[in-house]
């Protein structure tokens, strides 16, 4: 087996959160897609670094979880503040911008 | 070891990663397909710590066990974990609608991420053709894989590492300033709660009786009974159903009669 088969599972599992983002409509699973579409990155600069030979994918891969830890925090107090105002956690609820 | 050598081993993995790739690569397939697929918001963060976790063994397979720890530590332990309580707080039960509000909208979609995946896999393909693997040997020879991620986190990349640390924090603050709540009215004292239970009258000075008093069961389901037989209403919880079997007024009765 080549490690290349890794990136095309990151490939695979990157689709699939694109398509959940796109499908679902609860905020927290649309949230979780995002999460899946995030680790699928991190596991092909993982892989990047293993073929290129240097730790610099491994590091770039380290700073992604970094960002998403605070991504995370922000995107759900938001969906809580949104789920407060509005009583639901379903993105067709909140379209007070649409007109 | 040749040089040649050395590219054959490092562009071929071993029978064990082989065997771990092909177990754990459909199953965090499945895991993620389940994840879009599954009604229930609980059932989709389970399948996404199936997913985590076995990238988590794909990173130690990888020759990156400090990302592994930090997968399991940050993603399944923190992320899913906060995930999990905003789903407490939301409601566990607040499943999809299957209504679709644009017509088509799922079907679009799935051929869309088909197409993308195609592209994806096709340009990975094309690209990767007659391309070898260098491996981390080299890389992280004598080291180890966390001084030499140390080593570079702390020279190359320290102005990036020290910008994390204001995300940080302005994340943390952001959630405190997000969740926080202005209380609209001033919180009743002990008195005034006081007050308004007496006001609205029919409340009970002493406590409720607990089940049992007075009748021949002490059990939670069996109601207390009154001086005259009578069953007092409150003495059991509203959500328990009092049991069918109740001897209690007889007994009382017989009592009384000696």
């Amino acid at each position: 087996m080549s490690p290349d088969n890794y990136l095309y599972l990151s490939a695979i599992l990157f689709t699939i959160g694109a398509v959940g983002v796109l499908v679902r409509r609860n905020a927290i699973v649309v949230f979780m897609c995002i999460e899946l579409m995030l680790n699928a990155a991190n596991l092909s600069l993982v892989t990047f670094s293993r073929i290129n030979g240097n730790l610099d994918g491994q590091i770039i891969a380290f700073f992604v979880m970094v960002v998403a830890a605070a991504e995370v925090v922000i995107g759900l107090a938001i969906i809580m503040t949104i789920f407060r105002a509005r009583r639901s956690a379903s993105v067709d609820d909140a379209n007070l911008l649409k007109y | 070891m040749t040089a040649v050598h050395l590219l054959a081993s490092a562009s071929h993995t071993s029978t064990h990663e082989a065997v771990v790739f092909w177990i754990l690569g459909p199953l965090s397939v499945i895991g993620a397909l389940g994840l879009v697929l599954a009604r229930s918001a609980v059932h989709a963060a389970v399948l996404l710590a199936v997913v985590m976790l076995s990238l988590a063994a794909f990173y130690t397979a990888e020759q990156a066990p400090f990302l592994a720890v930090v997968q399991v530590v940050v993603y399944t332990g923190a992320v899913l974990m906060l995930f999990l309580f905003v789903l407490m707080l939301v409601g566990v039960d607040s499943a999809d609608s299957l209504v679709e509000t644009l017509r088509g909208q799922r079907i679009a979609a799935s051929v869309v991420g088909l197409g993308f995946a195609i592209l994806l896999i096709a340009a990975l393909a094309n690209g990767l053709h007659g391309f070898h693997a260098q491996g981390l040997a080299k890389a992280q020879a004598d080291k180890g894989n966390v001084v030499a991620i140390a080593e570079k986190l702390f020279s190359t990349y320290v102005f990036a590492f020290e910008a994390t640390s204001a995300l940080l924090i302005t994340a943390g603050l952001g959630a405190m300033v997000l969740a926080h709540r202005e209380r609209l009215t001033p919180r009743l004292t002990q008195r005034e709660l006081m007050q308004e239970r007496f006001a609205r009258g029919g409340a009970a000075v002493a406590p409720l009786p607990g089940p049992g008093v007075y009748a021949d069961h002490d059990a939670v389901d069996t109601p207390a009974l009154l001086p005259d037989g009578s069953i007092a209403a409150g003495s059991v919880p509203d959500y328990l159903q009092v049991s069918a079997a109740r001897p209690t007024v007889d007994v009382t009765e017989r009592e009384l009669d000696q």
